[in-house]
Parts: structure tokens; sequence; C-alpha cells
């Protein structure tokens, strides 16, 4: 049966090749995620190192505010302690460092001295940007991870996902109500 | 999401091949009016060639260098470095681009580069100063976009294709009018045939005025549907198109003329640099679609994705959508709520005109020294003194 011999072979490297063509493209995408994560982490990091500076600018400045300063240490060290967590977990000590700052620069306001001062300027510039890029690099991280999901739940993917433990990947979602809400600041005191 | 932009590329594609065979066809009706259709195509070819090498390994650093721009450094301008790092990280671009930045009160930015691992961006200082925060995103989002849509290497092309057919035609009808009166004695010497040449050399001709014509209409249709493309990118990246909606309103609001700009590098600014105020600009020769119109869909996105651009789009023209279909997804993009204008430390107008003028003095190589009495002493790179005096309070500084 020679025919059905070559029909067989075909079938089978045809399926061979479909194979291949879709871990690759899972190969691909799960890198990408990979590196989207590390550019995440990058930021982290730099937020991170930039904090104690902030603290130390401010700490001359700021009076009345030893709480407010307090939390924004506290949390970045509870961050430092997680930062080999998973992402939902990360993600979560994370979200309350932002919006400890967030609170921190909105009092910034009552202190005019503050404001004026050129390396609090420049140190708020760098704060900034990092929530920024933070917040971009996210956003491009979840819709890595949104694609790649997507590969690995659909036919025929998924069948080559689960096949060569193609895992999910984990979004990192930030509590938005915490991170986003904007910090209520009262001047009657 | 991000690729399925390529699609639309297929339609760029073919309008370039179009425009490559009017060039084909100049040089082939200039080769038959000197009675050698090969050799016309060969010099047409060959010359298309050499500009396209060129363009392609030195196109950014000549544009770069006609715009007379400064490349800076991230402590140069931080506010401007990070607004382009924030931009390159949401775009997922690979490479940082270079920044430059044009001494001119003209407002205007451009992206130049081969492909995304070697590309650039500049702005001028006019528009640096003018915007905030949240608009120079948005303007670095529309220039990211370029680059990271492989904008910039099309229109490079592009250009050069024009350029080419404007070179040749040029030339050859001027050519023609020698050649042709030369060739009519020759004819009439020989006899016989001067007809069917004299025929050739009227097509030819007409042919001539025509193809470069054609050619910047092709080329013109490229760009505009690449600079709605681009907006729809901005718009996704920052999740916030006000920020670019306000800064083309700035833009459109000047009436300052970019000095270094031309004709050729035209598209690649973010407006066009030569249009005249008042002007509707949505006739075809035009290499931007008209302001007030790309402002108006800004405005009109209900959410941040391709999709909202492409109904904003639909609303505010009529008629068909400007996006790929296959880059049309259900998903929604929610715009960004919070945004920094007005919050602490947002510098402005004067901070902003303060800041660029000392980048543009420092790229001079001017030295700036504080003085304790508040004045700025700008120390030219030629100054020999070792100390210098305030001219405002006396006090004596180490120059």
């Amino acid at each position: 049966m020679p025919v059905a011999v070559w029909v067989i072979i075909g079938v089978v490297v045809v399926l061979g090749v479909i194979v291949v063509v879709l871990q690759r493209s899972l190969v691909g995408l799960r890198n990408q995620v990979k590196n989207a994560w590390a550019q995440i982490d990058v930021q982290l990091k730099r937020r991170h190192d930039l904090i104690p500076n902030l603290v130390e600018t401010v700490k001359g400045y700021m009076k009345f505010e030893r709480e407010t300063l307090e939390a924004v240490t506290k949390a970045r060290n509870i961050a430092l302690q997680a930062s080999s967590a998973g992402a939902g977990e990360r993600a979560k000590v994370e979200g309350e460092l932002s919006s400890a700052l967030s609170r921190l620069l909105a009092v910034v306001e009552r202190y005019p001295d503050l404001k004026a001062n050129q390396n609090f300027l420049a140190l708020q510039e760098e704060l900034t940007s990092t929530e920024n890029k933070i917040s971009f690099s996210r956003q491009f991280y979840n819709d890595s991870v949104l694609r790649y999901n997507n590969q690995t739940q659909m036919v025929p993917s998924n069948i080559v996902a689960s096949m060569l433990g193609f895992k999910a990947g984990e979004f990192f979602e930030v509590t938005l109500a915490a991170e986003r809400e904007a910090p209520k600041v009262s001047f009657t005191q | 999401m991000w690729e399925q932009i390529r699609s639309n590329q297929i339609r760029s594609v073919v309008l370039t091949i179009g425009m490559g065979a009017l060039l084909i066809l100049i040089g082939y009706f200039l080769g038959l009016a000197f009675d050698s259709a090969i050799a016309g195509l060969v010099i047409a070819i060959l010359l298309w060639v050499i500009l396209s090498l060129v363009a392609y390994f030195q196109g950014d650093s000549i544009l770069l260098g006609m715009s007379r721009a400064k490349k800076i450094r991230p402590d140069d301008h931080p506010r401007l470095f990070n607004v382009v790092e924030e931009m390159k990280i949401a775009s997922g671009l690979e490479k940082m681009p270079d920044i430059y930045i044009i001494d001119d009160p003209a407002l205007n930015a451009f992206a130049t580069g081969r492909d995304p691992n070697r590309a650039s961006v500049a702005i001028t200082s006019g528009l640096l100063q003018k915007l905030n925060r949240d608009e120079l995103q948005g303007v670095m989002a529309h220039e990211i976009s370029h680059i990271k849509n492989r904008d910039v290497l099309l229109m490079a092309m592009c250009s050069v294709l024009l350029g080419t057919i404007v070179l040749l035609a040029y030339y050859g009808s001027r050519f023609l009018f020698l050649g042709g009166r030369t060739g009519s004695r020759r004819s009439s010497s020989s006899g016989g045939g001067g007809g069917a040449q004299l025929i050739i050399l009227v097509v030819a001709l007409v042919f001539m005025i025509l193809a470069p014509i054609f050619a910047q209409l092709i080329y013109f249709a490229i760009s505009r549907k690449r600079e709605y493309l681009a907006d729809a990118s901005g718009a996704l990246y920052t999740r916030y198109p006000e920020g670019l909606a306000s800064a083309l309103e700035k833009l459109a609001a000047s009436t300052e003329q970019l000095k270094s700009a031309n004709q050729a590098t035209a598209p690649m600014y973010i407006i066009n640099p030569f249009r005249k105020k008042g002007l509707k600009a949505s006739d075809l020769t035009s290499t931007h679609p008209p302001i007030s119109e790309r402002v108006r869909i800004l405005r009109a996105m209900a959410g941040a994705s391709f999709n909202n651009y492409d109904q904003a789009y639909r609303q505010v023209r009529g008629g068909k959508g400007v996006m790929p279909a296959a880059s049309l997804t259900a998903e929604t993009v929610p715009i960004a709520t919070i945004k920094l204008e007005g919050e602490a430390g947002e510098a402005n107008d004067i901070q902003r005109a303060r800041d660029t003028s000392d980048v543009m003095w420092r790229l001079s190589n001017y030295k700036t020294i504080i003085c304790d009495c508040g004045a700025k002493l700008r120390v030219p790179p030629n100054f020999k003194e070792p100390q210098i005096k305030c001219p405002h309070c006396g006090r004596t500084h180490q120059a």
C-alpha cells in the first residue's frame, strides 16, 4: 500500500509544520510578554530608588506631614520585599505605593518654598515621568498578555499550547480606585 | 492590534508601485525621443537607485542637517527626553530614538530614520516651549507612531521617487526642446518618418509635464492617509486624544513658517510647514489633512482605540472609515481621565520658555552662570577671560 503510506507521511509532515509554526508564534508572544514585564520591572525599581531621595528632600520643608511621609516609606519597603512576587501580588503593593506617593505630591501645594526648590522640581519631573512610564509599560504589558493568552486559548493554537506547556500569563491590574482617584486635599485646618 | 496596521501598507505599496511605473514610463519616453528607449530606461532607473541608496543610508542625517537640528542628551531637557521615552514604552518600540531640537520659533515636529532601530524625532524650540506635558506627549506619540508604523522609510523612499521624476521631467523637457530642434533638421534631410518622430516628441513632452503632477498627487494621497493613522495610534498610545488635539490647535493658530523646510521634506512634518492661514487644505494638493478636521476627529473619539478613531472619522468626514478593517477590534479602550495639566510641578509658559532657551544656549556651547542677584549670564564659547562680572549687580564669577 505505497499510496496510503505516502498519504500518512504527508499528513504527518503537514501537521508537523503546523505545530512548528504555532509553537514559534507562541514563543514569540511569550518572549514579548517577558520583555514587557522586564520593562515594568525597570520602572518600578527606578521608583523605589527615587523615593528615599524624595523623602530626604521633602523632609526639611514638611513639618506637618510626618504621617504622609511615613506612609510612603512604609509602602516602599513593602513593595521592595514583594519585588520577586508574581504580577498580581506586585500590582497590589505597587498600587498602594502609587497612592501614597500621589497623596504626598498633592500636599506639596501647601509648601511654596518646596515648590521653588530646583532639586525638588527635578525630582518631581523624574517621579511624574516614572509614574507615566509605569502606567505605559503596564498598558503595553497587558496588551502583550492579552495577545499571548488569546493565542493559548484559541483553536488550533490552544492544542499546541497545552501540549507544550504554554501557560496563560497574568495581567498587571492595579486596583483602579486606589491609584486613579485624585487625592482630596482640604485646606481648612 | 498593533501589527495589523501593516495591512494598510499594502495600499501604500500599490501607490508606490504606481509612482515607480510613472518613473519607468518617463524614462522610456525620454529614451524614445532620443532614439533609444532602453538607454532612457537605464538612466532613469540608475538615477533612482543611486538617490534611493543615498536616502536609505544618509537620508535622516541629510534631513536633520538641512533643518539645522541639534541632538540633545537626557539631561539637556529632561522633560522632553522623558516624554519621548514614555511614548517609546507605550508603543513597545525597542530602541530609544534620538531626539533633536531645531532652533526655530515656528511650531513643528517630525520623525525620520530608516527603521525602528535607527530613528530620530525632531521638534522646534518654538513648539517645545508652547506645549504643556500632555500636548507634548500627544505630539511625540504621533511622531513615534510614524516610526512604529514604518512611515518614515516609506515617505523617504516616496519623496526620492518623486524627486527623481521631477528631476527627469525637468531636464528631460528641456533636452527635448533642444533635441527636438536638432532632430527635426536631421529628419528633414533624411525625409520620411518625420511625422512619427514628431508625434513621439509631442507625447513625450506632454507626459513630461504631466508626470510630476501625477506623482505628486500620489505622494500626497499616501502622506495624508499616514497622518490619520499616526493620529489614531497617537491617541491609542497616550490613551488621551485631547492631548494631541489641543497641541494641533496650538499648531494651527501659529502663522510662523519654518525656515528650513522645503517642498520635498514637507510631508515629514506633523503639520504642513507651508500652509497658509485659513486655507482649506482638503484639496488634492495638500500633504496633510486640514488640522481643524484632525482636531474634530480626535475630539469626537468616545474611547482611545482604533475602533473609536474610525467611528469618529466617519462621523466627522462621512463615508468610509480610514482604519484598515483588520485592526478594528471590539474591545474598548477607555480614555485616561486624570491628567497632569494644572497639577503641582507642571511648568507654565514662562518656565517652559526659560527651560527651552537654556537648552538652546547650551547646545550652542554657551555656558550659563546664574548670579546670586538672579541674572543669568551667557558666556560664549570663545570667551577667554578667567573671570566675568555680572552686569546687573557687579559680582565677579569664574568663567
